[in-house]
C-alpha cells in the first residue's frame, strides 16, 4: 500500500485558514489501511478542526466524505454535485488523490497528509517500506528481499563494509538488507548459485529517469 | 454519597470502547472537560481495554494541545466498580481542576488557551 501520515494539525489549520467552507475528503484504500486517511480519520480530523476553529471564534463548515478511491476519475467525480458549494477540498488521500482532486475541480485541493512510501504492516500501528518502484524488479534473484529498498545504499552487490552483526551502519535499528538476502538465499539453497554471480549495472531508466512515468495497456485502453 | 451535579455520566461496556472520536466530539460540542473512568490496570475483564483507552487518551491529549486547548481538560482515572467513595472523590477533584481552568474556549471563542511553549514554561 501507499503509506502516509497526517500532517501536524497546526499545519492543516494554517493551510485551511483562508476558508470557511471546505470538503474533507478521505480515501478507503491504502491510507485507510494505514490509519491516516480513512473514514474514521475523516471524522476525527473534521471534529478536531471544527473544535480549533470554534475556539478561535471563527467556525468552519466541513462536509465529510470518504471516497472509494481518489486515484480514479469515476470516484473523484462523486463529489461533483456539491463541490461548487465549497471553497476548498482538504484531501487526506495520498499525494495522488490530492492531485486528482485538483485536476477535476476548480476550487483549491490541499493536502492533509504527508505521503510516505510503498510498504506494509509490521504489526498493528507500525508500517515499513518494502518497494521503491524502480520499474525493473529483481526480487527473483535476491530471495524475495528488495536490495533497492532494504539496503540503505540500494546496492546490488552487497553487503558493504558498513554491515555489522546484521545491522546497517546508517542506523543500528535497520537490518542490513544484504545480510537478510544472504540468509534467505542460504535457506532456499540458492546461495551458491545466486550470490557468486555479480549483478550487472542496473538500468535505472525505468526508475527516476526521464520524467513522468506512465503505463499504457493498449488492450485495455479506450 | 453525592458527586457534583454537573458531571454527566456516559455508560460504556468497557473503556476499550472509547474511541478518540468520542473524546474529540465532546470537546467539539463544548464540554469543559472529560474524565475517562476505567477499571484498575491489570483488572480489565477484556484484558487490555483500559490500557488501550489510556493510549487513546494520551493521543487525544496531544491533539488537544495542538488545537490550543489545555490537555488537562481530559483525564483518565482507574478504579473498580466497587469503589463508590473513590469515584465521588475523583468526580469532585476533576470538577475542581476543570473549574480552575475555566470554561471551554470552544464555547467562549476566546482562542488558544494552551501552547507547547507555555507547557515548556510551566515545566521549567
Amino acid at each position: 500500500m501507499i503509506t502516509a501520515e497526517i500532517k501536524p494539525i497546526e499545519e492543516i489549520l494554517e493551510i485551511i485558514e483562508p476558508y470557511d467552507k471546505i470538503i474533507l475528503a478521505g480515501c478507503k484504500e491504502c491510507v485507510a489501511v494505514c490509519a491516516a486517511g480513512g473514514e474514521k480519520e475523516v471524522q476525527f480530523l473534521a471534529s478536531a478542526l471544527r473544535t480549533a476553529r470554534k475556539s478561535n471564534g471563527r467556525e468552519v463548515e466541513i462536509r465529510e466524505v470518504t471516497l472509494q478511491r481518489q486515484c480514479d476519475p469515476e470516484y473523484v467525480e462523486q463529489i461533483r454535485d456539491f463541490a461548487g458549494d465549497y471553497q476548498a477540498i482538504l484531501s487526506i488521500a495520498c499525494g495522488v488523490g490530492v492531485q486528482y482532486m485538483a485536476e477535476h475541480y476548480t476550487i483549491p485541493a490541499v493536502p492533509g497528509l504527508n505521503t510516505a512510501f510503498m510498504g506494509g504492516a509490521v504489526q498493528q500501528g507500525v508500517w515499513s517500506e518494502k518497494c521503491q518502484g524502480c520499474g525493473n524488479c529483481v526480487l527473483h534473484l535476491t530471495g524475495g528481499i528488495c536490495p533497492i529498498t532494504r539496503c540503505s545504499k540500494s546496492l546490488l552487490n552487497g553487503p558493504c563494509g558498513g554491515s555489522s552483526n546484521g545491522k546497517c551502519e546508517v542506523n543500528p535499528e535497520i537490518e542490513c538488507g544484504w545480510q537478510l538476502i544472504i540468509d534467505r538465499l542460504k535457506l532456499l539453497g540458492e546461495f551458491e548459485s545466486r550470490y557468486a554471480e555479480l549483478f550487472p549495472i542496473k538500468d535505472w531508466s525505468t526508475s527516476r529517469d526521464g520524467g513522468l512515468r506512465k503505463i499504457v495497456r493498449e488492450d485495455l485502453k479506450q | 454519597m453525592d458527586y457534583p451535579s454537573n458531571v454527566k455520566l456516559i455508560r460504556i461496556p468497557c473503556t476499550g470502547r472509547v474511541d478518540a472520536l468520542h473524546l474529540m466530539k465532546a470537546f467539539e460540542e463544548g464540554m469543559d472537560g472529560v474524565c475517562v473512568a476505567g477499571c484498575l490496570e491489570g483488572e480489565c475483564h477484556f484484558l487490555t481495554g483500559n490500557l488501550r483507552a489510556k493510549k487513546r487518551v494520551e493521543y487525544v491529549k496531544k491533539v488537544l494541545s495542538t488545537l490550543g486547548i489545555n490537555p488537562e481538560r481530559l483525564q483518565m482515572y482507574n478504579l473498580s466498580a466497587a469503589m463508590g467513595a473513590k469515584f465521588v472523590e475523583i468526580a469532585s477533584e476533576v470538577t475542581d481542576k476543570i473549574r480552575a481552568i475555566g470554561p471551554s474556549p470552544v464555547k467562549t471563542g476566546r482562542g488558544r488557551e494552551f501552547a507547547e511553549e507555555q507547557k515548556e514554561g510551566e515545566e521549567s
